[in-house]
């Protein structure tokens, strides 16, 4: 509104092209979203409540996709295996992140370094971190064989090829991916954190321990509840780091939604099936992030800005 | 982000809590590392060295065998070609994508801050909400569309998927970014009868370096290490680097070479970590501009 006020005013020369640029340069990415996102969700939506098998048609079945996607037994692991993911995921990276976040916190030499070390992971593709993971958990040639090697010939650890804990190792490497995003984040926050709060409280007798948990990681709400969003967020899209890993394998016992949607609308022919599942994961994800964005969107307008 | 904070706990306390936290420190220092090291060892091993060695050994007699057999003749599903090729997709497909990308999303940021118009925020919440959805919901459309345009399993395809689905970040950072530009240099430079590119290449991109760094190093972390784009549009030639090293390590024919398949994971980590070491403030500002903004 600004604009208009201070371009029209002086001269009148200004063209209809120069008022409409601004809008004509935002317009093919206004477009490309409409297109590409909206559509496109649009479109899935559509093909999942059609008679799509191997190639998608236009033949209308209602909700017969949705009834059998609920009716298929891959799905319930999938979201068995995305529960337990997600739980131990978002509460293991995040406590890990806060543990580091904290320690490094305490006036370390060498912070830079510990930092960098804690942090590179996460530059790396999923698929290199499930290549590296797959080859120290594999238990004739990882870290089974390396303690078996040191003399504790009755250890094992063969969680990727038994079908109940294969789950697991990919929580292994998923934390080992990102706490230290969470360690960056939350370190950040602390960093945010006034002197003046904790001088007080110091000065009153209170110990670093009760310091910490009584008035720090309380003013960290913010940073939980953004790497909440992030976590849950790669938590429900992870795809690569399960295909590099295990392959949904053993059988089928670590699919997660994401598996399961490639799965059937790629190799098994089941296209509505597979968009069926999309829209359920896009559900779900919608439930964390419109809220969130919403929130973040208000405040950022509250706050006020140009 | 450099500076400690203002001092908290006793750095004057009981050393042997020094000492357990060092401790702790180092372990988990050594979590990070392990894997990384354990991929570098190996691809300098022999066959025979890994297979009768220990994992954590360094390396006896070490020899590049393994890089230049993963770079010019290790097994991609049937074709024994080596990674290098696919290595030079990645590259084919990361530039152009990342160029593009910023320099939208830089546009964009510009209109939705200096230039705004009534729904300006509405169309912002709209291309935003793009950042977060499940690829998984396009994935079918994308792979009908590429085909109508005639670029299916193309490096120029993935180039768009990658374009289409990145400005959303790019848009938001340079949004974000400029929001905190000066209102009124632009302003000034309006009314001196500047227009809206002369603006935009004169006073907005010569100020912009910060964010242009984030936003090129997130955008190529994020392409480069892409898989599932790669693997359903372009699992062919045209297959990016994340892509061929799956197929490589999951290549069943012969005698496993782990040295191979592990000189490949570096290879393919190496470009994103590079960046890391070289400009690791920059890459985590970037990832925090997406999470916590502002």
């Amino acid at each position: 509104m600004a604009v208009a006020v201070t371009s029209a005013a002086p001269s009148r020369q200004i063209d209809w092209l120069g008022e409409h640029l601004p809008k004509i340069v935002l317009a093919p990415t206004f477009v490309i979203t409409l297109f590409f996102v909206y559509g496109f969700i649009l479109w899935t939506t559509f093909l999942s409540f059609t008679k799509s098998r191997f190639m998608p048609v236009l033949t209308w079945d209602g909700l017969r996709a949705y009834e059998r996607l609920w009716a298929n037994s891959n799905w319930w692991t999938a979201l068995e295996n995305l529960f337990i993911f997600s739980v131990l995921y978002i509460g293991l990276a995040t406590a890990i992140g806060l543990l580091l976040a904290i320690l490094l916190d305490q006036k370390i030499r060498g912070e830079g370094v510990l930092r960098t070390i804690y942090l590179y992971p996460m530059a790396l593709s999923f698929i290199v971190t499930g290549t590296a993971w797959k080859w120290l958990l594999n238990p004739g040639i990882g870290i089974e064989k390396i303690v078996r090697d040191w003399g504790f010939e009755s250890f094992t650890l063969d969680w990727i090829v038994q079908p109940d804990t294969a789950i697991y190792c990919i929580v292994i490497a998923a934390i080992w991916q990102s706490s230290g995003f969470v360690m960056a984040m939350f370190l950040a926050g602390l960093r945010g954190v006034d002197g003046e709060i904790i001088k007080a409280a110091q000065i009153d007798g209170a110990s670093t321990f009760k310091i910490y948990w009584r008035i720090i990681i309380p003013l960290m709400r913010p940073v939980f509840l953004s790497s909440f969003v992030i976590l849950s967020h790669l938590a429900i899209k992870s795809y690569d780091l399960i295909v590099a890993l295990t392959d949904g394998g053993p059988g089928t016992s670590t699919w997660l939604p994401a598996i399961f949607m490639y799965k059937m609308t790629f190799t098994r022919n089941e296209v509505a099936l597979g968009a069926a599942s999309a829209v359920m994961m896009l559900m779900t994800v919608a439930a964390i992030m419109v809220p969130y964005l919403y929130s973040e969107l208000r405040q950022a307008g509250k706050s006020g800005h140009g | 982000m450099a500076e400690p904070s203002a001092a908290i706990a006793g750095s004057e306390g009981t050393s042997w809590l020094r000492v357990l936290l060092w401790v702790i420190l180092i372990l988990f220092a050594l979590f990070y590392l392990a894997p990384l090291y354990v991929m570098v060892a190996t691809s300098l091993k022999s066959v025979e060295e890994i297979r009768t060695g220990n994992l954590l050994a360094l390396p006896l007699a070490p020899t590049f065998d393994a890089w230049v057999k993963a770079w010019s003749s290790a097994c991609v599903g049937v074709e024994c070609t080596g990674i290098g090729r696919f290595f030079f997709n990645s590259v084919k497909m990361v530039i152009p994508a990342v160029l593009i990308s910023t320099l939208i999303g830089a546009l964009n940021g510009y209109v939705l801050t200096k230039w705004t118009f009534r729904g300006a925020n509405v169309i912002f919440a709209l291309i935003l909400f793009g950042c977060f959805i499940p690829f998984q919901i396009v994935l079918i459309p994308m792979a009908r569309t590429l085909g109508i345009l005639g670029i299916a399993s193309s490096t120029p395809g993935l180039v768009l998927v990658h374009v289409v689905y990145g400005i959303c970040f790019t848009t938001l950072y340079f949004r974000n970014f400029y929001a905190a530009f000066p209102t009124d240099l632009v302003k000034a430079a309006k009314i001196d009868g500047a227009g809206f590119f002369t603006i935009f290449w004169r006073i907005m991109l010569p100020n912009s370096l910060p964010i242009l760094v984030v936003t090129v190093i997130w955008q190529f972390t994020n392409i480069w290490n892409d898989f599932l784009f790669g693997a359903s549009f372009a699992a062919g030639g045209a297959a990016p680097i994340t892509v061929a090293l799956n197929n490589i390590v999951n290549t069943s024919t012969g005698v496993k070479e782990y040295n191979v398949d592990m000189a490949s994971a570096m290879m393919t980590a190496l470009p994103t970590l590079l960046v890391y070491v070289l400009a690791g403030q920059y890459f985590v500002r970037g990832m925090m501009a997406g999470a916590v903004k502002g």
